[in-house]
């Protein structure tokens, strides 16, 4: 069993979607248990592999039996093994979630909206374990398809902001495709590590070939994970979703892309040619610089709570691109580290996020007037999502800037530096602001009266239910837990980082 | 001269390119969203032009064997089914697999490499075709949605209504 | 937008063409891609491992069968997706009065047409999916031919004909069905022992010997593969042709 666990891990959410497309028409009530089940499964596959990662090294499952590169292959080290886990904890952790607000929010498409979740998980943890640079592009298929149904249930400006999506996803999944295309003409192989050899093997760094495969992949890439000047499809998209769908492709989505770059620019490419042979550090830290800013201050200018967080998801996506792009160890480490903060802390604010939305039934920032003596438990979790965001040790979000940082320092990238102080300064002022609102009401002058004030209260904010809230708990424990555990998950991290020799490097 | 030549040697290359780049242009410069669509369609034709070039051989057909070839693996096959052990009149190299099976079919047949076309390539095409049609399905739909929801399908009439309804 | 979209269009395409230059010539039998050992194990061992000559359909079924169950899952996301997106389940009233109605009579020479057609579609179809081991074909093209065959009963007749053959329900449970078929191939080579989609350790239970079974196992996932399709396909095509209401195609 445990040895089958590489394939268990994605097997239960795809297994459990087609039982729920196929049950779930009938029988309503059976979709949620199956979801929750089915993730949670997952989640100890997740664990299983990483165990096996930490003791074994890492773990290769040869699909079909056929040996690589004639058939497909899981490869899972200590990197994908963490996100791999990551994903299906927050896919189970918004699953629980989701009981309340999928009824109340697409009523009639219960089991399709199942099926679609559990889809796009399975594409998710797919794109994370796979070995291979066609199936990747399968599983981003897989895995967009469902976002964009997935948003486009929403209201109508929604729908709207998933044709964006569309259109911007497929230019994206076909640079990448056609990336692929690149390699494989000069390769004639599709295996991410057999491609590698092969760029060593016939010595064709040089090749214009492969300089533009480099660049379809890492743009396609990019407009998949919404870096700076590739992002306008992301904001609408998860500010108009329903609920349930902005907490899951909030947090997932964006940081697995994070994540398959780092895979494509590590496995595939190889260190050495990225920082070695181009040298773009330069140029991608400054883009980065740019994405931190304008997510932030674009952040700062919004009265919508959840368009608020969309942009600081741009803004966090700079952070792990420079992070990554520094080309030292301790920007590596940070990088990776900020992924598996920002999914928690991400999904922490959007599940705050979803619970205000369904408890008060507005979009902006007025809603949380006075919620503080309302939902003191909510509010909790909020704040320490926003610690986190904001870097306030001991949460996980203080422990990844800190490498982040570190690592800037020593790559003498000081423009790096000073925007990750300003965004988390500027993360500071809004969440304070929230706070502010939250804890002390709004001043009187801006409250239009004591008509609307009553209304109010009429249908005065109950509590969330025990389903909403214990995932954002959950999840605010976790970002504690990852913050006070960062020396083990920096030494899972190292396993993976330590492979390549940055000092080598020149640059 | 050496121009023409170089091109015609890379042609589909530089034809894809061309397509694609008309497909690229109406994804991002057309308000109309079917035509959009169309844009995106086009886009991924394309890329499967390319993908299938790459794997064209001179003088090789399709990745199908021969019907002799086929048939001189038929042959073999009612041996092994025999239950007999199997030996062959070559005695050529062949063993059999832990459960006292051939591992080999027809291992007699010759297959050469250069007879046939990459096969590689239209798999991978095929995957592609479906990928697109799905999102152009659902695409599709989307537009539809949104034609219901607005009653047009000109993108920049719909930010109109949503800037003038706030 | 005009101009800008002719920027990206132009620097796109110079990226794309300055590496042509760099490829091997069109129909270069020794280019890496031909000459590689992947390629070259596809065309010559395939025969010898599967026992199937039509290497395109060993590739995708079994070599890349992972590639190819996603595949399907592709298909069958689209179908879910669209419903999801367009479905109208309730039938209110404001929205049937703005909605034509029309009376369709069918005509004649298009029945008639059809009827001698869709028998020999369909036929045609289950051919294409069963020979796809010997000839082009498989699951997609088969699939997709069947399903065509029900949408042109719904456009001789109307989508209520249509629908007395395959009902919505019906339509999804097949895509289910189809898809539960490919990855059960994939299972039950797991609860033996192997890998997922190991298809040789299925001779344990079926009356072959590895390579057999095999072979035989690609029949079944395209079989698979030809019901998702031909559900999903038609299913598509109903959402789309009625904006989601299944009640007036085009």
């Amino acid at each position: 069993m445990i040895e089958q666990a590489p394939a268990l891990i994605l097997l239960f959410p795809f297994f459990a979607s087609i039982i729920v497309a196929l049950a779930g028409i009938r029988i309503q009530g059976v979709c949620f248990p199956i979801t929750v089940i089915s993730m949670a499964a997952s989640v100890l596959s997740g664990i299983a592999i990483l165990g096996q990662v930490v003791n074994n090294g890492a773990i290769r499952y040869r699909l079909g039996g056929w040996e690589p590169p004639m058939g497909i292959e899981f490869r899972i080290d200590a990197l994908g093994a963490l996100v791999a886990l990551a994903v299906s904890v927050v896919g189970l952790l918004t699953a629980i979630y989701s009981k309340r607000q999928v009824p109340a929010e697409t009523p009639d498409k219960i089991s399709q909206y199942y099926t679609l979740y559990l889809l796009l998980m399975t594409g998710l943890i797919g794109m994370v374990i796979t070995g291979d640079a066609f199936n990747l592009f399968v599983l981003i298929e897989v895995s967009a398809l469902t976002s964009y149904a997935l948003i486009a249930m929403g209201p109508r400006r929604a729908t709207l902001a998933a044709y964006k999506y569309v259109i911007m996803g497929t230019i994206g999944a076909s640079f990448y495709l056609l990336g692929v295309g690149y390699l494989y003409i000069k390769t004639g192989s599709l295996n991410m590590f057999d491609i590698h050899e092969q760029l060593i093997a016939r010595g064709i760094f040089d090749a214009t070939a492969v300089l533009v495969a480099f660049i379809l992949i890492t743009v396609g890439v990019w407009i998949k994970m919404a870096f700076f000047p590739l992002h306008a499809w992301l904001p609408n998209s998860y500010a108009y979703a329903p609920t349930t769908s902005s907490a899951v492709l909030g947090p997932l989505v964006t940081k697995v892309m994070i994540y398959v770059m780092i895979r494509l620019t590590f496995t595939v490419f190889g260190a050495d040619y990225t920082f070695g042979r181009l040298d773009w550090s330069d140029i991608v830290v400054w883009m980065s610089v740019a994405a931190i800013l304008v997510g932030s201050i674009s952040a700062l200018a919004q009265t919508d709570l959840r368009k608020m967080l969309a942009y600081l998801i741009i803004a966090e996506v700079g952070y792990m691109v420079g992070g990554m792009w520094l080309a030292n160890d301790m920007g590596l480490i940070g990088s990776i580290y900020h992924i598996i903060a920002d999914a928690f802390m991400t999904l922490c604010v959007f599940l705050f996020a979803g619970i205000i939305f369904t408890q008060t039934g507005k979009r902006d920032l007025n809603a949380l007037d006075g919620l503080f003596t309302k939902m003191p438990l909510t509010m909790v979790g909020f704040l320490v999502g926003a610690f986190s965001l904001i870097g306030i040790p001991p949460t996980a979000g203080f422990f990844s800037k800190w490498y982040l940082i570190q690592g800037g320092v020593a790559s003498g990238h000081w423009e790096y530096v000073i925007a990750l102080l300003i965004s988390s300064l500027i993360n500071a002022v809004l969440f304070f602001r929230i706070i502010e609102i939250a804890y002390f009401g709004i001043k009187p002058a801006e409250g239009h009266g004591g008509h609307h004030h009553e209304e109010l209260s009429k249908e005065s904010p109950t509590k969330a239910s025990f389903s909403m809230l214990l995932p954002l708990l959950v999840t605010a424990a976790m970002l504690i837990g990852l913050g006070l555990y960062n020396r083990d998950i920096v030494a899972i991290i190292s396993d993976f980082v330590s492979q390549f020799n940055f000092g080598v490097i020149s640059r | 001269m050496e121009f023409f030549e170089a091109i015609s040697a890379k042609f589909n290359y530089w034809i894809y390119v061309i397509i694609m780049m008309i497909g690229l242009y109406a994804m991002i410069a057309k308000t109309n969203m079917v035509k959009k669509l169309i844009g995106m369609s086009v886009f991924q034709t394309a890329i499967i032009l390319f993908y299938v070039s790459i794997g064209v051989k001179d003088g090789a057909t399709i990745p199908i064997l021969y019907h002799d070839q086929v048939h001189a693996g038929h042959h073999h096959d009612d041996h092994a089914h025999n239950g007999e052990h199997y030996d062959t009149p070559h005695g050529t190299d062949h063993e059999a697999d832990e459960y006292g099976y051939p591992s080999r079919h027809a291992p007699d047949v010759v297959i050469d490499g250069d007879d046939f076309a990459n096969p590689l390539v239209h798999v991978l095409m095929l995957t592609a075709i479906v990928v697109g049609v799905s999102t152009l399905g659902v695409g599709l739909a989307i537009t539809q949605k949104l034609h219901r929801e607005f009653g047009t399908i000109e993108e920049n009439e719909i930010h109109d209504m949503i800037k003038s309804g706030k | 937008m005009k101009s800008l979209a002719l920027i990206s269009v132009v620097i796109t395409g110079w990226l794309l063409l300055s590496a042509v230059g760099d490829f091997p010539d069109w129909g270069d039998p020794n280019s890496p891609a031909n000459s590689y050992r992947l390629s070259q194990h596809f065309v010559t061992e395939t025969f010898h491992e599967t026992a199937v000559p039509n290497m395109v359909t060993a590739v995708l079924a079994d070599y890349r069968g992972y590639d190819t169950m996603f595949e399907t899952v592709v298909i069958f996301t689209a179908g879910i997706a669209i419903i999801s997106i367009l479905r109208r389940f309730t039938s209110d009233g404001a929205d049937a009065g703005t909605e034509k109605v029309y009376e369709k009579r069918p005509d004649l020479i298009v029945d008639t047409t059809c009827r001698l057609m869709i028998p020999i579609i369909q036929l045609f179809a289950l051919y294409v999916i069963a020979h796809g081991h010997h000839s082009p074909g498989g699951g997609f093209q088969g699939g997709v031919i069947f399903g065509a065959s029900f949408i042109l009963i719904a456009l001789s007749r109307d989508l209520q004909a249509a629908h007395k053959w395959v009902p919505e329900q019906r339509v999804l449970n097949l895509a289910g069905i189809g898809i539960l078929i490919y990855a059960g191939f994939g299972l039950a080579s797991m609860f033996l022992g192997q890998n997922f989609l190991d298809y040789a350790i299925l001779h344990k239970i079926m009356p072959a010997s590895p390579i057999e079974a095999r072979y035989h196992s690609m029949l079944g996932v395209e079989i698979g593969v030809a019901f998702t399709v031909t559900a999903i396909m038609y299913s598509i095509y109903s959402n789309l042709a009625s904006k989601g209401t299944m009640k007036e195609g085009l």
